[in-house]
């Protein structure tokens, strides 16, 4: 049998994840994967643990218990590296440096996909013409849609977004979907936390519902 | 997919390059160490009535403090705004050790708060009538000595970085581990003052940075993680 008979491991796997803080159950035991070309919507109310779990998955927090495969092998710090790009509710912008210093800074730090300018990214996002715009003077959603720059150049084939239509209009949320589902089309699978349903991508979806003090 | 990965050199230049635009942006703030250090020295001068014997006795103890104190009024900005807008986090989830980032954000801030006060030393030590013969001694401490600071400030502030407000506490926390730092570096300048030789306090100085060169940044790559968390 030839590696190519074989169905391809999940992008993503979780197996009997648990997260606890201060012994008070956050989230879990939670089971689930995500395959190439797929997105996981997160659902819950304010306080489930949507947030803790992608930062479990970031590799920011330690699960209690459980195990994370990427690509069928655990994840360790660099392959978690290679494999995931989170855009996390702080920005990780800097306020005095200008809209394609900061996107090139970020890209110094991860890397990038060769076929993407700084400049393209920006223009994709809708700031085309904020290139010399000092982030300080950029507003919540366009402070955003940077982010989302920085995330379009990334190279990671697993996104982690925590709610990414916060602040942004919608136009704002079609770009973020058109974006998901271009980087699905790609080969990338992406987690996406919402507290409601009223802005999915519109690509093949799974769902994971979670509740305060357990899941469903 | 094509991509271009980040690499330990491309890390440190993209760091390095940020931080000397934030620091050109906000220029007035990046001179407020060296400006400590002038401010703390004149008072001094002005303190023993500017007599030349008591002065040049004192001179390289006055001038270890203010370069000390001055570092230590900037440890506090070390990784305090980055973890405040989510940069951190960003460092965390890099391809790059964080160590290594660590390391490349202390150098920047031994580069810009102790390096300037360090060419303007000589000048310094002539306003305090350091006897010429001391200075090459002065320097070499210093030289080895605020670098030490610097790793070793950024050990503490890290540990501090995830408090909203860490104040008095850096200080309180980096006083030890300052201490012998400053015994060596102004022990080695005293004894040079007493015709002794100071070249076992500058090894030992020197035994110091190298150690902290290697343990420092894991030990705050470390705590930021922690701090985090």
């Amino acid at each position: 049998m030839t590696p190519n008979d074989r169905p391809a491991p999940p992008l993503l796997a979780a197996r009997g994840l648990r997260f606890a803080r201060n012994d008070e159950p956050v989230f879990g035991p939670l089971d689930f994967s995500v395959d190439a070309g797929e997105a996981l919507l997160v659902q819950g109310d304010n306080g489930a643990g949507k947030t803790t779990l992608l930062r479990v998955l970031a590799g920011l927090l330690r699960a209690d218990e459980g195990e994370i495969d990427l690509d069928g092998q655990p994840a360790g710090t660099s392959r978690r590296a290679r494999a995931i790009a989170y855009l996390s509710h702080l920005p990780g912008l800097k306020a005095d440096l200008t809209a394609i210093e900061n996107l090139n800074f970020l890209c110094g730090l991860h890397g990038r996909r060769r076929a993407q300018l700084p400049e393209n990214a920006l223009a994709i996002v809708g700031l085309a013409g904020y290139e010399d715009a000092l982030a300080r003077q950029l507003s919540a959603g366009q402070k955003k849609r940077l982010t989302l720059a920085r995330l379009w150049m990334s190279p990671a084939p697993l996104w982690l977004l925590d709610e990414p239509y916060a602040n942004l209009d919608l136009e704002g949320i079609e770009l973020v979907n058109r974006m998901v589902q271009a980087h699905l089309r790609e080969g990338g699978a992406a987690l996406v936390t919402t507290h409601g349903a009223y802005a999915a991508p519109p690509v093949r979806t799974r769902m994971l519902v979670m509740s305060k003090g357990g899941m469903q | 997919m094509s991509t271009q990965t980040a690499t330990l050199s491309g890390a440190a230049r993209a760091l390095l390059a940020r931080d000397l635009r934030l620091l050109w942006r906000r220029r007035g703030d990046a001179l407020q160490p060296a400006l400590f250090a002038l401010l703390v020295v004149v008072l001094f001068a002005l303190a023993l009535g500017g007599e030349k014997q008591a002065l040049s006795k004192v001179a390289g103890a006055v001038l270890w403090l203010a370069v000390l104190l001055a570092g230590l009024l900037s440890l506090d900005t070390l990784f305090r705004g980055d973890a405040e807008d989510g940069s951190l986090e960003q460092w965390m989830l890099a391809p790059v050790p964080l160590a290594w980032l660590v390391a490349v954000r202390t150098f920047m801030h031994w580069a810009t708060s102790a390096l300037p006060l360090l060419i303007a030393t000589p000048f310094l030590a002539e306003l305090l009538y350091l006897p010429r013969d001391q200075l090459p001694v002065l320097l070499a401490s210093l030289a080895l000595g605020t670098p030490l600071l610097s790793l070793l400030g950024a050990v503490v502030a890290a540990l501090t970085v995830g408090m909203r407000r860490s104040g008095i506490l850096v200080a309180l926390l980096a006083l030890p581990l300052y201490v012998p730092v400053l015994v060596f570096g102004a022990g080695s300048v005293a004894a040079a003052a007493q015709g002794l030789d100071p070249v076992g306090a500058l090894l030992l100085l020197g035994a110091g940075l190298a150690v902290a060169l290697v343990l420092a940044p894991l030990a705050a790559a470390a705590a930021i993680r922690i701090a985090l968390s």
